[in-house]
């Protein structure tokens, strides 16, 4: 089910002709993708398809040497400033949770807000106690991440990313390093977050989530996009047959 | 040997800690600077401090300091024993506390810099507030290893005519002819600063191997 009163016509982010290669072999071919403001989408394919690559060169972890990207407006250019206000604008959380060891969850929270933004204290340490709340952990602010578990430790992760307040969620694989019985309570978190109408890209075999939240999946393979649709079509009706066969490999049998 | 040539010693011993300590303490400023320089991303800065500190390690640290002193003086830098001894030591020690250092920042995982960047933290905030806290736990056996290193190094200092407590040993052994004795006590005095240190260096170590369990 997805709500299409909080996806409005504005890109949030285009991808144009995007291609980038790690030494000669090309990882991304002529990627074309436009997010709308307040769209889900939820990318798949196979390891090494490229969809990580993807989301990261958007918030530039990674370069690309051909095409455009575009986001919130701002064209992506090797250029230290723009990287760092779209960097502002792109929260991102990552399958190895990579929260700060040394530092408490409240301060893993309120850094960014603090350094980047230039918030003072007391209004970061206001702004990360409602959204720990938010990801139901917030009587955990004063430990240190080794002292939780997966789940509670990628919902910190989460809330960190919020604290910047950012425009846009990437999310690369965040379920994948988790034990089972923990999943849930972080795609749980992920779903309210798109009911709140973020605007999201999550790299996810997460299927059932997709189901639930995304306006489009889409599916890569080899570095470029194959096929993308909305949920309903591209599980119950996949054109392409790397698709179907992917499919065929990750869900359950009914 | 008697109170007051136990007293000259004593005086050597404060001009090794004395000694030490400057070039503990103006070696790791610049060490600092030489391992940010080496894991910056910026080639010639990299390629600079690499030569530098192969430089340094491949060299023994006596002529080194025959160098600093003898060469300072050759530009026309006349400086005082003490204080070219200081500019040597502080050389030294830079280096090798250069490379320390650069093999801690490199052992951070890189996941902590992407998401550093991430949540658009710049390359000074990157560093003090995320990698390097994390980087100088790593490293500190591996730098109070090298503090013993130096402390014993600074013996070599008398060999320039700097009265530090190995020199000071040596003076009082040919007014004492007790050589035996005198050393015995050099000996003694070295190990008593550097053996807590050791300790206190294999403690943390097992210390930081438990944590990373």
């Amino acid at each position: 089910m997805t709500d299409q009163a909080t996806t409005s016509s504005a890109p949030m982010i285009t991808m144009q002709g995007v291609n980038k290669w790690f030494g000669s072999f090309q990882v991304l071919t002529d990627i074309n993708l436009s997010v709308r403001t307040g769209e889900k989408i939820v990318l798949c394919g196979p390891s090494g398809s490229g969809k990580s690559t993807l989301i990261r060169c958007i918030n530039h972890l990674e370069p690309y040497q051909q095409g455009q990207i575009v986001v919130g407006g701002t064209r992506l250019i090797e250029n230290a400033g723009i990287i760092d206000a779209i960097r502002r604008e792109v929260g991102m959380v990552f399958q190895q949770f990579n929260l700060f060891p040394h530092l408490t969850v409240l301060e893993n929270c309120v850094l960014a807000p603090m350094r980047s933004r230039g918030i003072a204290r007391a209004e970061a340490e206001a702004t990360a106690r409602r959204l720990l709340d938010r990801v139901k952990i917030l009587n955990q602010a004063d430990k240190f991440p080794a002292q939780l578990s997966g789940g509670q430790q990628q919902r910190v992760a989460i809330a960190r990313a919020l604290c910047m307040e950012p425009k846009v969620m990437l999310f690369d694989e965040p379920t994948s390093a988790l034990d089972p019985e923990m999943v849930k309570e972080v795609l749980d978190t992920m779903v309210g977050l798109a009911e709140d109408g973020m605007t999201m890209i999550c790299v996810t075999h997460e299927m059932g989530f997709a189901r639930q939240v995304a306006d489009r999946v889409i599916f890569m393979a080899s570095g470029a996009i194959v096929e993308e649709a909305a949920p309903q079509a591209f599980f119950s009706n996949p054109r392409h047959e790397r698709t179907r066969k992917f499919l065929g490999e990750i869900l359950p049998r009914h | 040997m008697n109170g007051s040539e136990f007293l000259f010693l004593l005086t050597g011993l404060k001009w090794t800690v004395f000694l030490s300590a400057i070039g503990f303490v103006c070696g790791s400023v610049s060490g600092l600077g030489i391992a940010l320089a080496r894991t910056s991303g910026i080639r010639p800065l990299e390629q600079a401090t690499a030569g530098y500190i192969a430089l340094f390690q491949g060299t023994p640290l006596l002529m080194q300091l025959f160098v600093v002193y003898y060469g300072l003086a050759l530009v026309g830098l006349k400086l005082d024993a003490w204080l070219s001894v200081a500019i040597g030591f502080t050389l030294h020690a830079s280096a090798f506390l250069g490379e320390i250092w650069r093999g801690s920042i490199e052992a951070v995982p890189k996941g902590q810099t992407e998401a550093a960047k991430a949540l658009s933290l710049g390359y000074v905030s990157r560093m003090r507030d995320v990698i390097l806290p994390q980087a100088i736990k790593i490293s500190l056996p591996a730098t109070i290893g090298f503090l013993v290193q130096l402390i014993k190094g600074t013996s070599l200092a008398a060999i320039v005519g700097f009265t530090e407590l190995a020199r000071a040993g040596t003076i009082i052994s040919n007014q004492t002819f007790k050589p035996l004795l005198v050393f015995g006590v050099v000996g003694a005095l070295y190990f008593l600063i550097c053996w807590p240190l050791s300790l206190y260096g294999g403690r943390l170590e097992r210390r930081l191997a438990a944590a990373s369990r």
